[in-house]
């Protein structure tokens, strides 16, 4: 799968800080689907059921929903602090715990709530959960029982990272506008693209809530602040208003493609691999994953595409240089069978260099310590 | 030329800024800029720093000023001296006299006792047209001012009230015996000043509703609105103004933000009244000037960024709106052209909302062919970001270097980082404004901004004003 923006044009960027924001101004509004947000509260600690046995747990402050044919409610849990002695009048003291049943979850004939970017996460974390499907010695007892359970990774909320609330504060958004892409230091950190001007207004601050990679709150910390792509004008060619205007289109548009081929070239032009997660009318909600290659920019993310593959929806995660070569060492252990000779012998290396790379990715309990 | 750039800029900052939270930066920031700005002028200038007096800065700087100038008294010569007591004693008697007991409370807490000062604070004390009123009203600060300065109130009931027990009964002077009865009868509180009405009313338990039902007509028009109760019917600012301390009230601008403040269905609802009163206000500010300014095109931010702060709710847009009513006026009959940022041309639905395209609704402005150009943004240029410097640069250097068409940028918001309110590009003056009100004024100093005039002319021209302002009364 491609991402493609078609439908989207590019507006002027905006610079807080080392945060440049860049608007996607929509002339024709996706009219038949709609997005709405919905907050949780108590969202520290969120559980959400993926199937009977396997759960995914974080910080989902807020959710979506997707109405494509213009009443929710979770029900209240509690995790107790430890054990507790109580008489039937008092209750357990806990801290609440939403319960959200699997990522996309039907609300009513044509409506669907969904957790975004979770939804991407979770494809991510649950990426060969299963462990090899045979058990080869080099795994671990644990690995073949129970595949990577428990799998876990950590991102930044969106308030942690340095200037993102106060550059969304004071981003003036654009007439028409319906999607942002956001650049720390100029490297892209994410993208965000909804079906209608109106609910990206209502949305928009709802980035601030959103997860972020490593790299992009590094970015933000540390990095000078980003200059203006400043307006130039050749003045020698310019002989009357009209050619003023002309010139001034003429930049916005070079601007345009400026940022469509070099900035957020390395989004559009990658290949994703992309599964399907619900499907509503002619939508499809889908999440997908990047080749994982290693030391590139790899985005994990999900998206709402019309019949045609268009974008209605996007929102998409950088992923941590870190995070990318496990999902790389993953990639390349099952494509080869699981075989740790054979995966070694594919990027021609020893299969005790591939232990060690295992090992300094974090998945040590992967491999068996002594051979049987 | 160093000089008159360095009092521009001094002049821009102080009165744009007033030392709260703007769109784009933080209170600390502002406060910290004005500072600096305020030292250097202090410690460089000391006599065009008197002079900024004179100059319609705002009244949170004119404080600072009068604050920073009787504080350093030392380092002045007499003549400087002389000079800098008319500025101060006549700027005091436009301030507010809540600014002016607190300026009184600063002084004490700076140590700031010097004969001069004591000579300011005693003469402004004995201008007051009722010193019991204010001794009523305002009375921790009337006080702290006596008593900072030494002065003498004789052994009449004024010293009995501020300073005495609660024993004297009963007081000659109207208001003192209000105020004594206000302690017992609860009727009597309703004829006390609003404030001083509210404490008493909370020591006889009234319910706020009953309270405020009965005192309304002793409120000045600015504390009604402050209690939302009954929204000001803006009509009634015309006449109202009577009640209000200071004398040079921005009524226009003062009207605009309220007008602004009023959910859409109620300023479309009341389109003809509203639009009525901005414009019988516009002229009146215009005065002898409306009509002169010939052909005029206005470049409006009505941008998302002209919301302002919450503590200066939407006081840019305000600006603008008003700045459109006065520009109106000020133009030849039908000669004036508005062009709101956002490319909707209904003032008075104005809201802040969208992008900032400066560049290009610039290049709508001169497509209009106009005399004249007033820019009123907040210069975030930002849809393409620089096009607006950029238009002008070409305009001034490729299309009109005989300069035919005057141009000119006021911006109501001060920029703390750059230390100057934020400049469109080095060919146009940017000034800063604070209420519409100035813009004739302002647009009479932008012209030293271009550098076309230089130190003398300048000096010449703040001669004019102080002697215009000191000879007023």
């Amino acid at each position: 799968m491609r991402i493609d923006l078609s439908g989207l044009r590019t507006g002027p960027a905006q610079v807080w800080g080392a945060l440049r924001l860049v608007p996607l101004l929509r002339d024709e509004p996706v009219e038949s689907l709609r997005l709405h947000g919905v907050a949780y509260e108590g969202a520290w600690r969120s559980q959400v059921k993926l199937t009977n046995t396997t759960s995914y747990y974080s910080y989902v402050p807020h959710g979506f929903v997707a109405d494509w044919n213009p009443e929710s409610g979770d029900g209240a849990q509690s995790a107790a602090y430890g054990t507790q002695i109580v008489d039937k009048s008092t209750t357990v003291r806990g801290m609440p715990m939403p319960v959200h049943r699997r990522m996309a979850q039907k609300l009513g004939k044509r409506r669907v709530r969904f957790l975004p970017l979770h939804l991407a996460m979770e494809g991510y974390l649950a990426l060969h959960f299963d462990g090899p499907p045979v058990a080869w010695r080099e795994w671990s007892d644990r690995f073949v029982q129970h595949g990577l359970s428990p799998r876990s990774e950590a991102s930044y909320n969106g308030a942690a990272v340095p200037g993102l609330r106060d550059a969304l504060r004071v981003f003036e958004i654009h007439e028409g506008q319906s999607g942002v892409l956001v650049y720390a230091a100029d490297a892209l950190a994410a993208a965000f693209v909804v079906p209608h001007p109106d609910d990206y207004r209502e949305l928009h601050p709802t980035l601030v809530l959103d997860m972020y990679g490593e790299l992009v709150y590094q970015y933000a910390l540390m990095m000078p602040a980003v200059r203006d792509f400043h307006t130039r004008l050749e003045d020698d060619t310019i002989i009357s208003l009209a050619d003023l205007r002309a010139a001034a289109r003429a930049q916005s548009r070079s601007w345009a493609e400026f940022h469509d081929t070099v900035m957020a070239n390395a989004l559009l032009s990658h290949d994703y691999t992309a599964e399907r997660a619900y499907q509503m009318g002619d939508f499809d909600l889908v999440r997908f994953r990047p080749a994982f290659k290693p030391g590139d920019e790899n985005h994990i993310g999900e998206a709402i595409t019309d019949g045609a593959g268009r974008i209605a929806y996007l929102k998409t995660f950088r992923l941590s240089e870190a995070q990318i070569r496990r999902g790389y060492l993953l990639e390349l252990l099952a494509s080869n069978g699981w075989r740790l000779s054979a995966a070694a012998a594919s990027i021609g290396t020893t299969a005790e260099d591939l232990r060690g790379r295992i090992r300094a990715a974090g998945f040590e309990m992967m491999l068996r310590e002594k051979a049987k | 030329m160093v000089a008159a750039e360095d009092v521009l800029l001094f002049v821009n900052a102080a009165t744009a800024s007033t030392g709260q939270r703007e769109f784009h930066g933080d209170a600390l920031g502002q406060e910290m800029s004005l500072d600096f700005l305020h030292e250097y002028m202090l410690v460089n200038y000391r006599d065009l720093y008197a002079t900024t007096l004179a100059l319609g800065i705002n009244d949170h700087n004119a404080v600072l000023a009068i604050r920073r100038l009787l504080a350093t008294g030392r380092d002045a010569t007499a003549e400087q001296k002389a000079a800098e007591g008319a500025l101060i004693a006549r700027r005091l008697r436009e301030l507010p006299p809540p600014r002016v007991f607190r300026l009184f409370t600063a002084l004490r807490r700076d140590g700031v006792n010097n004969r001069r000062t004591r000579a300011v604070i005693r003469d402004w004390m004995a201008s007051l047209d009722s010193p019991a009123y204010h001794a009523v009203k305002y009375r921790t600060g009337f006080k702290a001012g006596l008593k900072h300065a030494h002065i003498d109130v004789g052994d009449g009931e004024l010293r009995d009230f501020l300073f005495g027990p609660l024993e004297r009964k009963p007081y000659t002077t109207p208001i003192l015996e209000t105020w004594r009865q206000a302690h017992y009868n609860s009727g009597a509180l309703y004829k006390l000043p609003y404030t001083v009405a509210e404490g008493f009313a909370a020591k006889h338990g009234i319910k706020r509703e009953i309270f405020l039902e009965r005192i309304g007509d002793r409120m000045t028009p600015l504390e009604r609105l402050r209690t939302g109760e009954d929204a000001l019917d803006p009509l009634a600012l015309i006449d109202g103004g009577a009640k209000y301390g200071g004398p040079p009230v921005p009524w226009l601008t003062r009207l605009a933000v309220r007008v602004l403040a009023l959910p859409l269905d109620e300023r479309a609802a009341r389109r003809a009244e509203f639009t009525d009163a901005l414009r019988a206000f516009a002229a009146a500010e215009a005065g002898k000037l409306a009509g002169t300014w010939g052909r005029v095109t206005a470049v409006l931010d009505d941008s998302f960024s002209s919301f302002g702060s919450p503590v200066k709710r939407r006081r840019p847009l305000a600006v603008a709106l008003a700045c459109h009513f006065l520009l109106e006026a000020l133009a030849a009959q039908g000669q004036y052209t508005p062009l709101w940022m956002s490319g909707r041309d209904d003032p008075l639905l104005a809201y802040p909302s969208g992008a900032t395209p400066l560049g290009l609704r610039l290049i709508d402005a001169l497509e209009t062919a106009p005399e004249r150009i007033v820019v009123v943004s907040d210069g975030w240029d930002n849809s393409p970001p620089g096009l607006a410097g950029e238009v002008l640069r070409v305009w001034r250097t490729r299309l009109d270097p005989q300069q035919r068409v005057d141009i000119v940028h006021v911006n109501p918001v001060f920029d703390a980082e750059a230390l100057d309110v934020r400049a469109l590009s080095p060919s146009v003056p940017s000034v800063g404004i604070r209420d519409a009100e100035d813009l004739v004024p302002l647009v009479e100093l932008a012209q030293f901004a271009q550098g076309r005039l230089g130190l003398p002319e300048l000096l010449a021209y703040l001669d004019g004003r102080v002697r215009r302002f000191l000879g007023a009364d």
